[in-house]
């Protein structure tokens, strides 16, 4: 007992002070990204080409969709412009799935407050239940950091729990296994209304690296109405609270 | 040495018409006398080939650092089960069976693995359509007071989906089925043709939080398919990056071992410096998991001097942390109390069900791929396997333990005397008609890639076999005779992946 004081005074008080200061980011981290579409040479493609996923356009200008990004390094090496660079700017949640795609000259759109009668129900607490439907472990494993002492997601009145009747939302990840299909759409009717949709990382928004596997189905999308679309693969665990927070208008 | 087998060495590659094709009954003879002689099941699969199945086996034989492959061809619908002799083949027949709908006689037991679609039709087979997952015949017990408890897909917290059927009396445990598939995505279906940078992606995230362990044995394929030659300073750089990913998790584990059995000062202290260790990756390359930075030829970010001493202050402070944080666990009656004995799993039981990695390690077995089938920066480094006796939740907890100090200790080498040089050379087109074989000690234990590449050099078969694949009938194992109860202390303590397993 007494080692276990000693040691809690040596580890410190450990939460950090985000969303009242600002998060240390580190140097090659790769967030919102910033498309300078005045550099490309005519019919150059060579972004697109290096995307894994699709996520970029270049008809009728370059656009890049966050909903399918992996936020890998490949198309801003494949540049040899510097048309494309990944801001370290972690804000990335949206409200609908056609915000996630940025192109050249548009204003950074955040993700919105919920209306006012749901923020009354969930501004103060907020339950989810989580199904894991195809992810990988990573956006699973960077949801439950929130709830370790450095995040403290229970300071906010957010909390994951284990039963669907306790919950007021759903949080998704992964593309949405054949497999795991029915079990979602169950958990998802379980939930009494009304009730929130998440869908957190690649996967669930659009497939990520699986878009087009014939035993997923490119995620939620058309399967369940979301609320907050959380883009990364994995999102940094930042960008899941900024959305969060955003959600229930609770930046200050 | 063993004939009947064509002899390699962990990253290579070799002309497919050069792995020897014996007939079905010296095939037999051949693997069981093998496995008596001390070689190890690393990988056994199929792949259709000129409308047949053609069986391939590749074991490990640690102390020459030699793999083997040897090969069959499948006439018919059937094939002998070697189950009885060599039983750590049980779940590599029920997925040769599943993937292909032949019947392997005299198995115990053919059920699903992951409720996954044919990967070929033969002619010799009439094709079925796969069950819906989770829906086959458990093993049950009947009589009076046994009862049978089910868990799953969904579990509380958040977790990957499985499902769980405990045979219980009272509170005992005598019998636990794990039924998997849920995370299936076709990993294997989806790499085949051309690989390119997709392929790299799926690869990376067969198993998320073993991004750089994938990462790299697909990189390792690859490269030995192309004859790409790694430099120095890349190798150094996945090593570092593989132990961090090792140092990640084994923390993270350690953590929620100590949670589990209410210990909460461990738990909350090793949840942050878990963290630590992942925004170390991210320092390497952007991302917390590894992504984006093993590719083939190389590694995609360098490290600079300037970036080196940051890494080592670091892991400086993260060990004076973790090692107060763990100290705590030794130091306390109550939780030894929880772990030792609890979970228990014989060294024969391990070697009889092939596990890898720390359970294998903890239950004496002394394997690991860094040192045995040596690849990348291990063939120049080395670092000590630590195993340990019981086979329990303590000796699992413990030899996690002393990982993180050699994991520690080897990154602080590395980043003191990390080559100059270039961190990525250029890949070619791939070797047509080869196969190529990847091995990497991973967190979790063996991550194998095996490729088949075909006239044109496209991938005509890719077998990807995770540690959980071993490891699972382990944690079952782990139960019998257990209270139902410890499943979740069980369950950390072997920290299984869902996805990797399902693919
Ligand atoms: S960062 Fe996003 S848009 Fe760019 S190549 Fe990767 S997945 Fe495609
Ligand atoms: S979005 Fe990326 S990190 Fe998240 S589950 Fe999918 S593959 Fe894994």
């Amino acid at each position: 007992m007494f080692k276990a004081i000693i040691a809690r005074c040596k580890q410190g008080h450990r939460t950090m002070a985000y969303p009242r200061e600002p998060l240390a980011l580190p140097e090659r981290f790769r967030g919102y990204p910033e498309i300078k579409a005045d550099l490309c040479p005519k019919d150059c493609r060579a972004c697109a080409d290096a995307c894994p996923v699709d996520a970029l356009e270049c008809q009728p200008d370059l656009s890049l969709d966050l909903g399918k990004c992996l936020f890998c390094p490949e198309c801003s090496r494949a540049c040899p412009q510097g048309a494309i660079t990944h801001t370290p700017d972690a804000r990335l949640a949206a409200n609908h799935r056609e915000e996630l795609v940025v192109r050249p000259g548009d204003e950074h759109r955040l993700a919105q407050a919920l209306e006012k009668k749901m923020l009354s129900l969930f501004g103060r607490s907020l339950k989810f239940r989580s199904v894991v439907a195809g992810g990988c472990n990573a956006c699973e494993a960077d949801t439950n950091v929130l709830s370790t002492i450095g995040w403290d997601l229970g300071r906010f009145g957010i909390q994951f729990v284990a039963s669907p009747r306790h919950a007021d939302g759903l949080w998704v990840t992964g593309p949405v296994t054949e497999h795991m299909r029915e079990a979602l759409l169950l958990t998802y009717e379980a939930i009494p209304a009304p009730k929130l949709v998440v869908a957190c990382g690649a996967c669930a928004i659009s497939g990520g690296p699986f878009r087009g596997s014939p035993e997923a189905h490119d995620g939620v999308e058309g399967m369940l109405p979301v609320d907050l679309y959380i883009p990364g693969c994995p999102p940094h665990p930042v960008t899941i609270l900024d959305g969060l927070l955003r959600l229930l208008d609770r930046m200050p | 040495m063993t004939p009947g087998m064509l002899f390699t060495q962990n990253g290579s590659a070799v002309a497919r018409s050069e792995i020897p094709e014996r007939s079905g009954d010296r095939f037999c003879e051949t693997l069981i006398s093998a496995v008596d002689g001390g070689w190890r099941v690393v990988s056994y699969f199929g792949a259709a080939e000129a409308g047949s199945l053609r069986l391939y086996c590749i074991l490990s034989f640690k102390s020459h650092a030699a793999l083997g492959i040897m090969s069959t061809t499948v006439t018919g619908n059937s094939f002998p089960s070697l189950v009885e002799a060599v039983p750590q083949l049980h779940l590599f027949e029920r997925e040769i069976a599943e993937q292909f709908g032949i019947c392997f006689e005299g198995h115990p037991w053919l059920k699903p693995v992951r409720f996954e679609a044919q990967l070929a039709s033969l002619p010799a087979v009439p094709p079925k359509a796969p069950e819906k997952a989770g829906i086959m015949d458990f093993y049950r017990v009947a009589g009076d007071e046994v009862h049978e408890v089910a868990v799953g897909p969904v579990h509380a917290g958040i977790i990957e989906p499985g499902h769980f059927r405990f045979q219980c009396f009272g509170e005992e445990v005598m019998h636990l089925e794990i039924s998997l598939g849920y995370q299936h995505r076709a990993v294997e279906r989806m790499v085949l043709g051309r690989p390119g940078l997709r392929t790299l992606k799926c690869m990376e995230t067969v198993a998320g939080d073993t991004t750089i362990g994938h990462g790299t044995a697909y990189a390792m394929v690859v490269e030995a398919l192309c004859g790409a030659r790694v430099p120095a300073k890349a190798e150094a750089i996945r090593g570092i990056a593989l132990e961090l990913e090792r140092l990640a998790n084994h923390t993270g584990d350690l953590g929620a071992i100590a949670g589990d059995v209410g210990y909460l000062p461990t738990a909350s202290f090793c949840g942050r410096i878990r963290g630590d260790f992942l925004n170390m990756s991210a320092e390497l390359c952007g991302s917390r998991f590894g992504r984006g930075l093993v590719t083939p030829g190389g590694v995609q970010f360098d490290v600079g001097r300037e970036l080196a001493d940051k890494l080592r202050k670091r892991i400086d402070v993260a060990r004076r942390e973790v090692t107060n944080a763990v100290e705590l666990l030794w130091d306390s009656p109550s939780v030894m109390g929880r772990l030792e004995g609890t979970g228990v799993v014989s060294e024969k039981d391990a070697l009889d069900l092939g596990l890898v990695g720390p359970a294998a390690r903890a239950s004496g077995l002394n394997r690991d791929i860094r040192r045995d089938h040596p690849f990348g920066i291990y063939n120049v480094t080395q670092l000590p396997v630590e195993t340990a006796k019981g086979g329990d939740v303590y000796a699992r907890t413990l030899v996690r333990w002393l990982e993180i100090e050699k994991s520690l200790h080897f990154i602080e080498e590395q980043l003191a005397q990390l080559p100059g040089g270039s961190i990525v050379s250029p890949t070619a087109q791939l070797g047509e008609n080869r196969m190529a074989l990847a091995l990497v000690e991973g967190w979790r234990g063996e991550v194998c890639h095996v490729a088949l590449t075909d006239g044109s050099g496209d991938f005509q078969r890719y077998k990807i076999t995770d540690p959980s694949f071993h490891n699972w009938s382990g944690l079952a194992m782990a139960l019998r005779g257990g209270q139902i109860s410890d499943f979740p202390l069980c369950n950390k303590s072997f920290n299984l992946s869902y996805c990797g397993f399902d693919l």
